[in-house]
């Protein structure tokens, strides 16, 4: 089970995890339940490979799937924090919108009702081999991933030190607490809303993009529940970026070891079951008190 | 030097759909001054607060806020020019630290990124000593008393600069000693030359505290006098507009059969601490007991361990010599407990039903209100109008929605409905909070008339002139016990006081302490 390539394998699921779940973190410590991650990683990835296969540049997919993240996330934004409807319905209808689009956008570009071509996937980072044998082995070591996966991980001290070290993090958590002492001291609320919300389109675009890259193509509904899972992650980290991210690694190793059990004697629906469980075994509070940004979809 | 005014409002009127909240105010707060300004609710002082905060727009009339001539401005405008409100309902961020609060919005910055928490722990304790505020910058609200928080509120507001501060009702959640220190610190804040807006209804602070006072009724001023030149009777009046009972009439009390008696009753909370602790009391008929208290000593959950909403775990709670412990709050009511609770919106009322279905709420399985099921529409109507009458509810209309009325008259209609049919106990849990002296003058005589009635009164209020007014004898709760007991009318309000924070009656609750455990031990030999 704890071979080297589940490892690798583990991290490799856990990228667009981590990615989904710290978009979750900025929107949810502003005040807003982002269960829309699921459709934005699905268009994410859409919108990537469509890109990569007009242009033959995956580093444009990834614009691309950044890009689109942000754009069904400005929905969101619009529907609850302007229009202030419910949170938890606005995600919902954008996953089942994405989930209809994305394929429907498949049929009318490949002609094909569940996937599309394959596409050119990102390079693996690693140091020249003529560095020399110390090269060789950091490559052995921690290389060979794509450059995403590292992204992702700078990207989670990043969070970390922008959610509490910065003005704008005290403030956007500050807005997810008490959103009318924001107010009182005159710093808009709805923009501080629609910075999280935004912030979360573009990190779930991205993970979105490297799950489609990962595998050099789209499949229909390829992001298969990890929206959610993301988000359980985000809770099981107790909406921390570190937490969160751990959460995610483990998450993506149960992932990992399912797809190694295929054809075994443990059903892998029950591997699946993992993430879910622990989930609602950390929201019982059985690993100490999980609190909740205070207005957490609430409408301001 | 001349006197320069800080605020000058001229002519200000706001027009609601349905009310004239501001009907050509003028408001002159002199600069270096403490002002109050009094009104009943509804009287237009929010409103006229809010207009010049900027949080309103007036439709009329004119704002100078030192010196600057203002239209249209926003919070952020005023907050610019100086001025500083310490909200009622405190705006602060629970998990956040002291300094956190006070920084937020304009947080000191190093390396042009990163919030620079050295200098804003700095400044917290540079304004905090300045005052004699006291406050420590790496604490989190959440682990601060109530007093405490007022204080960072304070910070908060002069970190912005302000020299004009509002503070809209600050003393009603504070205990006497905590609104003793805040008058000290409002003068040291007048010392230094600040201006300071006090909005009250407490005409008993305006005099010993501000210098000049505004009185509105109706959204208009009905006077200014300086505080050394009126009385709260010529105060109340302006109000009111009209002779007003501060302190309703009693008769000694004839008490008789003791009616509720609690006998070492404890009960766990939430998070698993005993927020009661072998209390035990016991009133007669005809005996008003005071419970006395900082909010959250238990007080609550005693009233909800009585009426069946909260499980005891111990103890027990006898009515009539009916043991009525933790059976169904329904089953309690129909043996004749009548409840007014803490929180009207919450527990007293549905604000969406109307008049009449609210007046029937509690009553409407009984006979006569409902038949197979269904309630007889005809009786709660007639039942609904001869309360409205009785009780003198306003708008007399029992159609209309409870949340169309004032908070004064959603609080009569709690006290018509649960004073209604002759209970044998009442619990008047804050009966009085934020409602207008008209409204207190009547719950506090038909509560009198209750007990003149036989009925035996628990009465719990943060509220301590009111606890000292009605109470035949006080009980004073702190951690959950009750440290205390005192005959009414034999205790000053800072003795209560030096109770409900616990610096006296320790040795007290040690003893009762003594006394639970020699009679566990006992019954655990026996």
């Amino acid at each position: 089970m704890f071979e080297l390539v589940v490892l690798d394998s583990a991290l490799r699921m856990a990228t667009p995890l981590i990615l989904a779940s710290l978009g979750g973190l900025f929107s949810e410590r502003s005040g807003v339940v982002n269960i829309a991650l699921e459709g934005i990683l699905l268009t994410g990835a859409f919108a990537s490979i469509l890109a990569t296969y007009y242009t033959g540049d995956p580093w444009v997919g990834v614009a691309a799937g950044i890009f689109a993240g942000i754009l069904v996330s400005l929905i969101h934004a619009a529907v609850t924090v302007i229009f202030k409807a419910d949170q938890i319905v606005s995600g919902v209808a954008i996953n089942l919108l994405a989930a209809g689009a994305t394929q429907f956008l498949t049929w009318i570009t490949w002609g094909s009702s569940s996937n599309s071509p394959p596409v050119v996937g990102m390079a693996p980072w690693s140091l020249p081999e003529a560095w020399g044998p110390v090269a060789r082995g950091i490559n052995v070591v921690i290389g060979h991933y794509p450059p995403l996966v590292y992204v992702a991980l700078v990207a989670v001290a990043a969070a970390h030190v922008v959610l509490w070290h910065t003005p704008f993090g005290l403030r956007l958590r500050a807005t997810g607490e008490h959103p009318g002492a924001v107010d009182a001291i005159g710093v808009s609320v709805r923009k501080m809303r629609f910075a999280g919300i935004l912030l979360s389109g573009a990190l779930a675009g991205l993970g979105g993009a490297f799950l489609a890259l990962n595998t050099h193509q789209f499949v229909k509904n390829m992001s298969a529940g990890r929206g959610y899972i993301a988000l359980a992650a985000m809770i099981f980290g107790k909406w921390n970026p570190v937490g969160a991210a751990l959460a995610c690694l483990l998450f993506g190793y149960a992932e990992a070891v399912q797809m190694g059990l295929q054809g075994q004697q443990v059903p892998s629906q029950f591997v699946q079951m993992i993430p879910y469980v622990l989930t609602m075994v950390a929201l019982v509070g059985v690993i100490g008190r999980t609190r909740p940004p205070a207005a957490l979809g609430k409408p301001y | 030097m001349p006197e320069k005014n800080a605020v000058e409002m001229r002519g200000v009127t706001k027009r609601y759909p349905r009310v004239l909240a501001c009907d050509g105010v003028d408001l002159s707060i002199r600069q270096g001054e403490i002002h109050a300004i009094i009104g009943e609710n509804g009287a237009g002082k929010s409103t006229l607060m809010k207009i010049l905060y900027g949080m309103v727009r007036p439709d009329e009339g004119s704002i100078t806020l030192n010196g600057k001539s203002l239209t249209g401005h926003s919070a952020s405008d005023s907050i610019r020019l100086g001025l500083g409100m310490v909200h009622q309902h405190f705006m602060l961020i629970d998990p956040f630290t002291v300094a956190e609060n006070v920084v937020l919005g304009i947080e000191p910055v190093r390396a042009g990124l990163f919030i620079d928490g050295r200098t804003a722990r700095e400044r917290v304790e540079r304004l905090s000593s300045e005052y004699g505020l006291a406050l420590a910058p790496d604490e989190r609200i959440e682990n601060l008393s109530v007093g405490l928080e007022q204080r960072a509120e304070i910070v908060k507001v002069l970190y912005r600069g302000a020299d004009i501060l509002i503070l809209d009702e600050p003393t009603g959640v504070l205990t006497p000693q905590e609104v003793t220190e805040l008058f000290v610190v409002l003068r040291a804040l007048r010392e230094s030359g600040r201006t300071i807006i006090f909005i009250t209804h407490k005409l008993n602070e305006v005099i010993e505290l501000a210098d000049r006072v505004t009185v509105m009724r109706d959204g208009r001023v009905t006077g200014v006098v300086s505080a050394a030149e009126t009385t709260p009777a010529e105060l109340a009046r302006m109000m009111v507009g009209r002779d007003v009972l501060l302190r309703v009439e009693r008769r000694e009390a004839t008490p008789g059969e003791a009616v509720l008696v609690v006998n070492k009753l404890s009960a766990v909370g939430r998070k698993g601490t005993h927020v009661l602790d072998h209390v035990s009391l016991k009133i007669r008929s005809g005996e008003i007991l005071g419970i006395a208290g900082v909010h959250g000593n238990g007080q609550t959950e005693l009233v909800d361990a009585i009426t069946g909403l909260h499980a005891t775990s111990s103890g027990n709670v006898t009515l009539s010599g009916t043991d009525i412990t933790n059976l169904r709050p329904r089953t309690i009511r129909d043996l004749g407990v009548a409840h007014v609770p803490e929180d009207r919106l919450e527990r007293g009322l549905v604000p969406e039903f109307t008049v009449a279905e609210n007046l029937l709420l509690g009553h409407h399985h009984r006979a006569g209100y409902s038949k197979r099921g269904l309630i007889d529409v005809a009786k709660m109507e007639e039942h609904a109008r001869e309360l409205i009458v009785e009780h003198d509810l306003r708008p007399a209309d029992s159609s209309i929605s409870a949340s169309h009325l004032s908070g004064g008259n959603q609080q009569k209609l709690i006290v018509a409905r649960e004073f209604d049919g002759a209970p044998a106990l009442l619990i008047a849990s804050q009966p009085t909070r934020g409602v207008d002296i008209g409204a207190i003058e009547f719950v506090h005589t038909n509560i009198l008339k209750m007990r003149d009635a036989g009925a035996a009164v628990l009465l719990v209020s943060a509220e301590l002139s009111e606890i000292m007014t009605l109470s035949d004898r006080i009980a004073v709760m702190y951690g959950g016990r009750i440290v205390q007991e005192f005959e009414g009318g034999t205790v000053s309000e800072e003795e209560l006081g030096r109770y409900m924070t616990g610096a006296a009656g320790a040795e007290a609750a040690v003893e009762a302490e003594g006394t639970a455990e020699a009679t566990g031990a006992a019954g655990g030999t026996a």
